[in-house]
């Protein structure tokens, strides 16, 4: 079946199922990513909750053992892979083209597969539960605990399968963003006028593509020594369990960044608008930006300060460490600045922006104090960590994420979601994150060791834990808050107009929602706030002129993905004729997708 | 500027799909990269098993030879397509191919006969880290030598022209990168054992 | 589709045929050293600038990035150091390298 291409003048393309199935339209997709990232979110919430209700005191029996290490591995890597990423990738989809100036991705239908790849490893990784077997190694998955001998059960396997899809998907829509931002912006878009939310995530695209084929070589390893009995994590063959360790951190510092970039390119949106203000050290920024993605790829070992790497090397990370977070730094001087002496608006995106510079700051500093090698002897593998990330990852990402989806809702959807609600949903969230992360610092440096299911009365912490949980159910609520906004906001359809904060960037240029073409007319830019500055660009036409040519719809991205799926089922179980299987559907899939007629 | 021009702008003057496949062997270097330094940091550790005195130099210096001239097939094969020369785009497209599949050949013999004398993936790290490593290299090669076939059989249908020199391209990018990546491994692995 | 000046400049058969020529040289003398027993000692360095050079010259001319935009050169060289360093690091940290 051929794909026709279209000549579109209306603005959606299908209501049916098959349209979204098909779709290679960025804004279709970028939708689709942002409600499958939310539902796995709140997978991901509720995992923390029973998490949180079984150490809500000590010698808890509510949850045993083997499930308590099922939810935090499940926690943690959902919340990284099913959730973070993916909200980052909504808005990379939905917003970064409007952006530049262009009219989709430079590979659409490269975009739909990383989506239907993602959905797939997903649900493959969650599809876990359904046999008992969820990961239960960590979401870092320390070797030689995920060896066969002492993993015996599906459990790895779905975890280290499902990452390798995700993973591939990350790839594809890594080479695919870069190519856009590089070479799809709008005349006179040059890089130093780009707004910072497409810098950050075309530096995050970069850490993207070198850092994930690390990961995808440690996962092969660990693939191959449990179904394959290799010895590359094997300590009786001579082999070193800390390849492991640094081959996943190797990926896993830049992944981090990975995480947080994104964010701030959001909040980097968010602070100048409701400041009425442009962002101060535009430059410094962009540039601080950079070096953080340069720097991010010499800190990893400062995760493995405790495995006796030696003073040489725990100098050299605690050193590199330090460093990075000078470039950090620099960009929160950078956001107070834009606001001194702005006119500042406390409007839900603006409060969450503010939400994320406070926290993140909290989660920088606690970072700081793990940098230092020996300080760091006490406080890894206790709470004291699980505080820095949550501070970092909830303060700072999803924080920024929120400020990200108050902001562009009324672009996307052309309708508002409600201030009072918005309000509430903040408050408790920030109430509720300080009440669940802060004690951490305190529990961990008394000594509570990170995933242990149950703690003795005797350590003290009993107390803390209870703050602790309520401050994580108070943060449940807030997710609540934010759900009844959308559904309230919905009914009442306040319109929001093209520019309803009053903005200085392109997407605010066109319609809400945009057309399917975005642009009627590529605009010509002429500086680097379009909106604000005082050089005239040229205003775009309601109406196109002509007819725009858009690309039709194809299903060979997602049935690639689906072959991909067949693939991992098939190594799961280990039988070959499923995999071969799987193979096939994938060659079919991407001989059709070559050779379709679809033009860009 | 119009918009049928604009349909076709890019900031760069350069054409999309050639900046993403140059971007994916930017990945795929830390992807060998990864591969080839656990070869190394494994080097000498192995506990059991034959380790480097197995491998044969002279023959894997004639694979070499021949994964070599392979990519100076390919490159004349992209030469000829630019110039819309069919016969010899034909012939020297199916020369890579071939020399690709030999050189594959060479080493299922090398990997029979190590397993043969007692090498396996299982038998030691170096069992593991060589048949992995240079395993991933020969899936490489062969998924290049499918997608070369691939330009042959669309050569003979026809569907080859100089106006698709990019495809050609990009697959003798990938050709050469393959290679390179072999030159790298020939002599981490084979010579300086 | 977009433009025509990355085609110019391209490297004649001939040219291709005396790159082949040298890398098959290249190879034979990489090979020869190997069998040299008073090299060993310097058998690494010698054969990584021998390996070096086939892989600057396969890249530069039948890869085409000495004729092309920098841009490709970036994007190739970059990911490219930052595997050296980090195999680099990896193999000091695990004592490969002067240990």
């Amino acid at each position: 079946m051929t794909s026709a291409a279209t000549t579109i003048q209306a603005s959606s393309v299908g209501v049916t199922v098959w349209s979204w199935i098909t779709t290679t339209d960025h804004k279709r997709i970028g939708i689709m990513y942002g409600v499958t990232a939310f539902v796995f979110f709140l997978f991901g919430g509720l995992e923390a909750l029973l998490i949180r209700a079984q150490l809500m005191k000590p010698a808890n029996d509510l949850i045993d053992a083997e499930t308590f290490n099922q939810l935090f591995t499940m926690h943690g890597t959902t919340m990284v892979f099913l959730a973070i990423m993916p909200l980052s990738a909504a808005f990379f989809n939905y917003i970064v083209p409007l952006q530049i100036g262009a009219r989709d991705v430079a590979f659409p239908r490269l975009n739909a597969f990383s989506f239907w790849l993602f959905l797939a490893g997903g649900l493959f990784m969650n599809a876990s539960f359904l046999v008992g077997a969820a990961p239960n190694g960590g979401w870092f998955g320390y070797a030689n605990l995920t060896s066969t001998q002492f993993s015996p059960g599906l459990n790895i396997d779905f975890w280290l399968i499902g990452l390798q899809m995700l993973g591939v998907a990350s790839i594809a829509a890594g080479i695919n963003f870069l190519v856009t931002i590089v070479n799809l912006r709008a005349p006179g878009m040059r890089m130093m006028r780009m707004p910072v939310f497409t810098w950050m995530t075309l530096i995050t695209q970069f850490l993207v593509v070198t850092a994930f084929p690390v990961i995808t070589v440690a996962l092969v390893f660990l693939m191959f020594d449990r179904t394959f009995g290799t010895t590359f994590y094997s300590v009786a063959a001579g082999g070193d369990v800390l390849l492991w360790q640094h081959l996943f951190w190797l990926f896993g510092h830049p992944e981090v960044y990975i995480l947080i970039l994104p964010a701030m390119g959001m909040v980097s949106e968010v602070i100048p608008t409701f400041s009425r203000k442009p962002l101060f050290g535009y430059a410094i920024i962009v540039y601080s930006g950079l070096l953080i993605a340069v720097l991010g790829w010499g800190v990893w070992a400062h995760h493995m300060f405790a495995v006796g790497m030696g003073p040489v090397a725990d100098a050299v990370f605690s050193s590199t460490t330090m460093l990075i977070a000078i470039p950090t730094g620099v960009k929160i001087f950078n956001w107070m600045a834009t606001m001194w002496g702005g006119k500042i608006s406390f409007k839900t995106p603006m409060l969450f922006a503010l939400g994320f510079v406070a926290m993140f700051v909290i989660g920088g500093l606690s970072g700081v104090m793990h940098s230092s090698a020996p300080t760091d002897l006490q406080q890894t593998d206790t709470y004291f960590v699980v505080a820095h990330i949550h501070y970092v990852l909830y303060g700072g990402a999803i924080q920024g994420i929120f400020s990200g989806i108050y902001y562009w809702w009324p672009k996307m959807t052309g309708w508002m979601l409600n201030e009072r609600w918005g309000k509430a949903h903040f408050w408790l969230s920030l109430i509720g994150m300080n009440l669940a992360f802060f004690p951490m610092h305190f529990i961990g440096l008394l000594g509570m060791p990170r995933r242990i299911y149950t703690y003795d009365p005797v350590l003290g912490v009993g107390a803390m834990n209870l703050v602790s949980t309520i401050g994580a159910f108070i943060i449940g609520l807030s997710v609540i808050a934010f759900v009844i906004n959308v559904f309230y906001s919905r009914r009442q359809r306040v319109e929001a107009g093209m520019d309803p904060w009053g903005a200085a960037t392109l997407e605010w240029s066109i319609p809400s929602p945009p057309p399917r073409y975005n642009f009627a007319a590529i605009p010509e830019v002429v500086s680097r706030l379009p909106r604000w500055s005082d050089t005239e660009m040229k205003a775009i036409p309601a109406e196109p002129e002509g007819e725009i040519h858009m690309p039709g719809g194809s299903y060979w991205p997602a049935v690639t993905a689906v072959g991909i799926l067949i693939l991992a089922v098939g190594a799961l179980v280990t039988k070959l004729p499923i995999v071969l299987g799987g193979v096939a559907v994938v060659v079919v899939g991407i001989y059709a997708w070559a050779f379709e007629p679809f033009e860009m | 500027m119009s918009d049928t021009a604009l349909a076709h702008y890019t900031s760069t003057g350069l054409d999309s799909r050639k900046i993403a496949f140059w971007t994916f062997l930017g990945s795929e270097c830390l992807l060998f990269g990864t591969l080839i330094t656990t070869y190394l940091v494994y080097h000498g550790k192995s506990v059991a098993g034959p380790t480097t005195e197995i491998l044969n130099i002279p023959l894997t210096s004639v694979s070499t030879f021949v994964l070599l001239m392979s990519s100076l097939a390919m490159v004349l094969a992209l030469a000829a397509v630019t110039r819309g020369d069919a016969l010899f785009a034909r012939v020297w497209l199916a020369t890579t191919a071939l020399l690709g599949s030999m050189f594959l050949g060479f080493q299922a013999y090398e990997f029979t006969h190590f397993v043969h004398e007692g090498l396996t993936l299982q038998t030691s790290l170096f069992g593991s880290t060589f048949f992995v490593l240079t395993g991933f290299h020969g899936g490489h090669v062969f998924i290049g030598v499918v997608w070369l076939l691939t330009l042959l059989v669309r050569s003979f249908q026809g569907k080859l022209g100089p106006d698709k020199t990019l495809q050609v391209e990009l697959s003798g990018l990938y050709w050469h990168f393959v290679d390179v990546v072999w030159i790298v491994i020939f002599t981490v692995v084979y010579l300086l054992r | 589709m977009t433009e025509h000046t990355e085609q110019q400049g391209h490297p004649s058969t001939a040219t291709y045929l005396i790159i082949a020529a040298i890398l098959t040289i290249i190879t034979l003398v990489e090979v020869g050293v190997f069998y040299v027993p008073a090299l060993q000692g310097v058998m690494a360095p010698i054969l990584l600038s021998l390996s070096s050079a086939k892989f600057i010259l396969v890249v530069m001319f039948f890869m085409h990035l000495k004729q092309d935009h920098t841009l490709f050169a970036a994007i190739f060289t970059i990911p490219l150091l930052l595997a050296l360093s980090v195999a680099t690091a990896l193999m000091l940290l695990f004592g490969v390298l002067l240990n």
